[in-house]
């Protein structure tokens, strides 16, 4: 796939984007509005064990694992976490196991986003990120067992 | 654009603000306007000096050392309860202990209390708009004593329905404790009369003061509540300091909570024998200089005269509620008229969160979510609100900046 691009390339896309950006306003309008872009997640997906819980809002992550590669779908109720969603979908979607598991995504405190990863209870990004991770070790340790 | 009165329910607002530094800082590069006074409020100079001359010229360990430093810090300290005991007209100073905050207070009376006069079988009643630190202590007893947690309801309007409270009370309730101010809506609730219902059956009121403390006059004698529980950082003062204010009769009854220093009379290892009022149910070295610094606070509180506070925020209350009604899509949770200044409201299609976000990128201080109230928002059936709650520095004009940022906000999030 010569078209592929690895995650720190793509991180290094989405630092370059929000470089143009000068406000905290712009830089929201711009997560917005791929949040408001982000597909819908299917109903029959929308389940408890798909949701990711914060203290304010939800997310629904789920994983599939193809010919080597994770794919992710997600959503949630906050249209700014799903900007941030689809950030994280972009980076992450379609890369292999190994490369999600060290991904240490540093993009998100480029872009000045590190407060919707701190330890504030205040969203569900941050166990949003772990989940994504976990079921990368968990696709690769199914892998090792079936190969 | 409404500019708030040079003077506004007889105060000078903008006299008062020069008094809080922190209401000069800049968030995002825009001037900060906190309407987050509801989760803690900001604290005047004199507090924060308060602070740092004790550690700077007399921090020591008190009571028990006899130099001059221990002797000043147990005096500065013991003033604390004094001018707390005046601010609530305890009939004594021995019915005011210092605990960590109105939590701390309420799991207090839960575990002493509680565990001492609620047996199998007995209720304890609490209200559908209780912090989750008024529900969670209350679950804990009643499943160790096999005892029953009934609920008071509310109506649309948050109100509590207090002829549905006469229905609960009966012999079988031991404890009702109900915040006398809702910290999600605002809501004023009738504690005087819930009060008097329950005494009439033998039970004791514990009353959740937290948010009423820095905006409505209490008389614990006139109230006649048997247990009261505040938070100095929500009254201007700082954090980690509370009050538990108990009848004298019902606090000597109690069993101690905690053992160790301060709380003894004297220890063999056979025996203890406990002091006496307030120092038994303050064991360890307590939290010396919030507690010194609390004082300013309180002399803060009574210099402007709660009347006067009330007065202003009130007029904040009154011009926000009007500005934020009018936007399309805006609901307000506890649309009550008997109220302090707390504006919860909810936006059709708009996550709390997301609002909150957009209004800190305009410096505007807000909370949002289910404010340690999840079922009281299981009971309107939302999973939050955005809570915007006032204080005595706020101005008109931070309410039009509140209302633009809402306005431009609904703007970008639909």
């Amino acid at each position: 796939m010569s078209d592929h691009k690895t995650i720190a390339q793509i991180e290094d896309e989405i630092v370059e984007e929000f470089s143009l950006f000068d406000s905290w306003d712009d830089k929201y309008e711009y997560i917005i509005d791929l949040g408001k872009k982000l597909p819908p997640l299917e109903d029959q997906h929308k389940i408890d064990e798909n949701r990711v819980r914060g203290c304010q809002s939800t997310v629904w992550l789920v994983a599939d694992y193809k010919d080597g590669r994770v794919y992710f779908k997600a959503e949630s109720d906050s249209v700014i976490v799903k900007g941030l969603i689809s950030m994280l979908i972009r980076v992450l979607s379609g890369q292999t196991p190994d490369d999600i598991i060290s991904a240490k995504l540093e993009f998100i405190q480029k872009i000045g986003m590190t407060t919707h990863l701190a330890q504030t209870r205040s969203n569900g990004l941050l166990s949003m990120v772990k989940q994504m991770k976990n079921y990368a070790v968990a696709f690769k340790a199914k892998n090792s067992l079936t190969t | 654009m409404m500019k708030t009165a040079a003077i506004s329910g007889g105060l000078d607002v903008y006299a008062i603000r020069e008094q809080f530094p922190v209401l000069n800082r800049e968030v995002k590069g825009h001037r900060l306007v906190y309407f987050d006074n509801a989760a803690t409020t900001q604290k005047p100079q004199e507090v924060i000096d308060a602070l740092v001359n004790y550690y700077t010229t007399y921090n020591a360990n008190i009571h028990r050392g006899i130099h001059t430093l221990a002797e000043e810090a147990t005096a500065a300290y013991e003033a604390t309860r004094d001018a707390m005991k005046e601010f609530i007209n305890a009939s004594g100073r021995e019915e005011i202990l210092f605990t960590s905050g109105t939590t701390d207070s309420i799991n207090t009376v839960a575990f002493t209390y509680g565990r001492q006069n609620v047996q199998e079988g007995d209720e304890i009643i609490i209200s559908a708009m209780e912090h989750h630190s008024n529900i969670v202590p209350w679950q804990v007893l009643c499943e160790e004593k096999k005892a029953k947690l009934k609920v008071i309801p509310i109506n649309n309007k948050g109100e509590l329905l207090f002829e549905e409270f006469e229905k609960l009370v009966s012999s079988k309730t031991k404890i009702v404790s109900v915040m006398y101010v809702s910290n999600a809506m605002g809501v004023i609730n009738p504690v005087r009369e819930i009060i008097k219902k329950a005494h009439e059956v033998g039970a004791v009121v514990l009353v959740d003061a937290a948010q009423a403390m820095a905006h409505l006059d209490i008389d614990v004698q006139e109230l006649d509540c048997d247990f009261l529980a505040l938070s100095a950082h929500k009254m201007y003062g700082p954090t980690g300091i509370g009050v538990l204010y108990g009848k004298k009769e019902l606090l000597n009854r109690m069993p101690v909570f905690r053992g160790g220093g301060e709380m003894i009379k004297e220890v063999t290892f056979e025996k203890t024998t406990y002091n006496d009022l307030p120092y038994k149910y303050e064991a360890g070295t307590p939290n010396i200089a919030d507690t010194i610094a609390f004082k300013p606070a309180i002399d803060f509180v009574n210099r402007v005269g709660k009347k006067a506070m009330h007065a202003h925020e009130q007029v904040l209350l009154d011009y926000a509620t009007e500005k934020l009604r009018a936007i399309k899509g805006v609901h307000i949770v506890g649309d009550s008229t008997n109220k302090i200044s707390v504006l919860s409201f909810v936006v059709d299609n708009i996550h709390p969160q997301d609002l909150g976000i957009l209004l800190d990128n305009r410096g505007i201080a807000v909370r949002t979510g289910h404010h340690c109230c999840q079922p009281l928002m299981d009971r309107f059936r939302i999973p939050g609100t955005t809570r915007a709650s006032f204080a005595v520095y706020n101005t008109l004009e931070e309410i039009d900046l509140l209302v633009a940022g809402v306005e431009k906000a609904i703007k970008t999030l639909s």
